[in-house]
């Protein structure tokens, strides 16, 4: 139950974060590399570009360990998988970190 | 009318096959059932389920040209030329189209289909009001034919775990029931990763049911009871 509301949340914090980036870059059009490094210098728009991907982390983590759990039978090679795949969205949110706070 | 029909014999069939057969129809056939009965008729060594005849006792359930439904109320009429029938997918088949329906009706009795309800009993009945009764409709109807949980993925790919659209529709029904007391043992049931959680609104359920059920409404109304608790 956790992780399908969860998923829920996180699905609405994404669409909100899209819809204001969307906007921003329509309001600002053509957006040069000036413009986006203004844009990204703002402690706001890091703090909720981070906000996005933590949200789109926990959200692709529950999707797909629930296709693990679907297809995956060999409970030691569903665990070696969802291992991998925790390690690989937790080196992503560390890259995000990296380039945001450049 | 050509029919293609699944045919698998496990006493003889080293595996299924599909075996044509030509049916010429006349002004009263006016169902895929009856096509099926003219087959039989050619053909005695072919097995298949029927009852009612009039999609009540969904024994029937098929898969026509690729989608599960119930063989007495498809229209002829409705049909290409060319029919492939198969039996309902997902289930161990017994013989041709008739499968072996142990599994699903396991998931069923698990939510304890029926009314809990520990005060004693009335003189006559437990009435309900007006309004109470209509929380109900859209789920009573339900026959079991199991043309939703078989065209369910997640029901194919755990059938043993996950209750599957029509055990789930079922389950709804009595937690929407006012006269039924067991609201939390239920939700108990069915939270945990595989039960409940295991619907992935693909909606097949709904696509499906002959009786025009909506299954995956009933699944959503369930998580919202658990949210709701939690909350």
């Amino acid at each position: 139950m956790r992780d399908w509301l969860a998923q829920r949340v996180t699905a609405a914090i994404m669409a909100v974060y899209t819809l204001i980036v969307a906007a921003i870059v329509l309001m600002n059009t053509p957006l040069k590399y000036a413009g986006w490094q203004a844009l990204f210098a703002q402690g706001w728009m890091r703090v909720a570009t981070l906000l996005f991907m933590l949200s789109l982390a926990w959200h692709a983590w529950v999707g797909v360990r629930d296709i693990l759990m679907d297809y995956i039978k060999h409970d030691g090679l569903r665990l070696t998988l969802q291992v991998f795949t925790l390690l690989l969205i937790g080196s992503y949110l560390g890259w995000t970190i990296q380039i945001l706070w450049r | 009318m050509k029919l293609s029909i699944y045919r698998y014999d496990p006493d003889k069939d080293e595996k299924p096959y599909l075996k044509d057969y030509e049916v010429a129809l006349d002004s009263h056939d006016r169902m895929l059932l009856d096509a099926l009965v003219k087959v039989k008729a050619q053909d005695d060594s072919i097995a298949f389920r029927r009852s009612c005849r009039e999609g009540v006792c969904g024994s029937d359930a098929i898969n026509i040209n690729g989608k599960n439904r119930l063989a007495c109320i498809t229209k002829l009429a409705e049909l290409p030329e060319h029919v492939t029938l198969r039996p309902l997918p997902g289930l161990p088949v017994i013989r041709d189209l008739i499968v072996d329906m142990t599994q699903f009706f396991k998931q069923y009795h698990s939510i304890k289909p029926y009314v809990i309800n520990n005060d004693p009993p009335p003189e006559r009945e437990r009435l309900q009001s007006i309004a109470d009764r209509e929380e109900l409709d859209g789920l009573y109807e339900c026959i079991l034919c199991a043309c939703c949980s078989t065209s369910c993925p997640s029901f194919w790919w755990n059938p043993d775990k996950f209750v599957g659209p029509a055990g789930l529709l079922q389950a709804y029904r009595f937690l929407a029931d006012t006269r039924d007391q067991a609201t939390s043992e239920r939700l108990d049931n069915l939270e945990d990763p595989y039960r409940l959680f295991r619907c992935h609104t693909i909606m097949n359920c709904v696509d499906v049911c002959p009786k025009n059920l909506n299954p995956t409404k009933a699944i959503n109304k369930i998580k919202e009871m658990i949210v709701k608790r939690a909350v």
